[in-house]
């Protein structure tokens, strides 16, 4: 390390979770670092802080990300969303109910960033989004077996939960459908 | 990670103006603030090119897309216009990455993203695209990834792009402005063989911005087909764009790019050659992907890849001329 260089700093504003935060951050500092050591929100884990595990997949302006590949300072004005802002009113969102139902976790390490993926993963089916396994580029996915694993393939799970993961956000799917369609 | 200042441009004229050297356009960021977490890239500036208004996707009256540098990976794949007119470029963009990746990674960042050599990423080995004159301890160490076409003494590496894969079969050129105007450079020219100087990816030169994607219209039937390590998020072994048009039986058209074999998207211009007026049956296939793979040059952990190429070419010509 050059201890020659001196850090750059910026003053950045986030919507984080319903609440308007003025940051002064490091131009270094990763979305992920802000929230979890400026905003002491530690939800979002760091696995692997390469993008490639996805613990710390948040929704940024709408859309999952990883948090760790995310400069904070490029995000200045984002509304960001991390697992503490999933439930309403003290509810659980009705993906974290069927995680549970569904034994969706056993450690718990990966289960913020599989939930604020999962989460994104229905609202990108609702908005008619493709995948790598969707046969007719065309027409609207249906979220089946093999649609969820390929759309949760950026996040990993040490424990092997993926069972329970994906019959969580199956049914996650399957009850959003229905709320719809009485609605 | 070593400091940097960080700009954001307004305008492209504002990006080349804060481009100086030492400087890196960010776009997603998903390669460039992973290399610079690795200290593989140490830029001292950044100028943030992702909030240019080239957010766009525009479909030409002559069937053409144009197809904005800051789009995202993302909305490029769910863009109803791609789906529609250039389904091979949305299968290929989908089988990249993961889906908090390409939300981030934009159509501009995806082509000029560096190869996933482990060599290149670790700054502790020697490599001559990050250290030139180094060496490349990857010619005799862990290649099992790593190039069998159009590799030189010095680098061995692969472009770990998709999407350039399909624009590579599509005939796309890249709209750039740089500090003598804009200019338009074919997909084909973009990325360069490694050579002597493998450290150049391509040949843009500094402060060279990329504002757009040009891809002239094609109907006929493609696929873009991807073989890798795991079932999804993972980088290519060997993948391929294909597109096909058979008439009464005799090949009238054919497009194949390869992906994971070469130091750009290689586009398999012999075995077209060789395919073009030929009866569009499975031994031609054949014939064609065994032209072209003459030309390979496995190294001593990746000759697998020359049949698993030449299989891939055969049954994806092969499942093109049953829609043909």
């Amino acid at each position: 390390m050059d201890s020659e260089v001196t850090p750059v700093h910026a003053e950045i504003t986030l919507l984080v979770n319903g609440t308007e935060h003025r940051l002064r951050v490091d131009t270094r500092a990763s979305l992920l670092d802000t929230l979890r050591e400026d905003l002491g929100l530690t939800g979002s884990k760091k696995g692997c802080d390469h993008g490639q595990c996805g613990a710390c997949t948040v929704l940024l302006d709408g859309r999952r990300a990883n948090a760790c590949l995310a400069l904070a300072v490029a995000h200045d004005g984002a509304e960001v969303v991390t697992v503490e802002g999933l439930a309403r009113d003290g509810r659980l969102s009705a993906l974290q109910e069927a995680f549970i139902e569904q034994d969706g976790f056993q450690c718990g390490y990966c289960t913020p960033g599989q939930l604020c993926s999962a989460t994104a993963v229905l609202d990108e089916a609702e908005r008619g989004w493709p995948s790598a396994v969707t046969e007719d580029l065309r027409g609207d996915p249906v979220l089946d077996d093999d649609e969820i694993r390929e759309r949760m393939s950026g996040n990993l799970c040490r424990c092997g939960a993926y069972t329970g993961i994906v019959k969580a956000v199956g049914e996650a799917a399957r009850k959003t459908q229905a709320e719809e369609a009485k609605a | 990670m070593r400091p940097f200042a960080y700009e954001r441009a307004a305008t492209a004229d504002d990006a080349l103006r804060l481009h100086e050297d030492g400087a890196y356009y960010l776009g997603g960021g998903t390669n460039l603030v992973d290399l610079m977490r690795l200290g593989v890239e140490e830029p001292a500036r950044l100028v943030d090119v992702s909030r240019l208004p080239y957010g766009e996707i525009e479909l030409r009256p002559d069937g053409s897309l144009l197809i904005g540098a800051a789009v995202g990976n993302s909305d490029l794949a769910a863009d109803r216009t791609v789906r529609e007119s250039q389904p091979m470029l949305a299968q290929a963009v989908l089988a990249g990455a993961s889906g908090q990746i390409r939300n981030l990674a934009t159509v501009g960042g995806n082509l000029l993203q560096r190869t996933r050599c482990s060599y290149f990423q670790d700054a502790d080995k020697p490599c001559n695209k990050r250290d030139p004159g180094s060496g490349c301890p990857a010619r005799d160490g862990d290649n099992h990834n790593l190039a069998i076409l159009g590799h030189s003494e010095a680098c061995v590496a692969t472009h770990p792009s998709d999407m350039a894969v399909a624009l590579a079969a599509l005939d796309a050129s890249v709209h750039v402005r740089g500090r003598g105007g804009e200019r338009t450079i074919p997909i084909g020219d973009l990325h360069r063989l490694p050579g002597n100087d493998p450290q150049r990816d391509t040949v843009l030169e500094s402060g060279d911005l990329i504002t757009a994607v040009e891809v002239p219209p094609l109907d006929i039937p493609s696929r873009y087909r991807k073989v890798r390590e795991r079932a999804s998020f993972a980088f290519a072994l060997v993948s391929i764009a294909a597109a096909l048009d058979v008439e009464g039986g005799t090949v009238r058209d054919v497009r194949i790019a390869l992906g994971g074999v070469a130091h750009k998207p290689w586009r398999a211009r012999r075995a077209e050659e060789a395919l073009r007026g030929a009866p569009a049956i499975g031994e031609e296939f054949q014939r064609a992907a065994e032209a072209e793979l003459d030309l390979a040059e496995p190294l001593r952990d990746n000759a697998y890849k020359v049949p698993l190429a030449r299989n891939l070419i055969v049954r994806t010509l092969t499942e093109l001329g049953e829609q043909s």
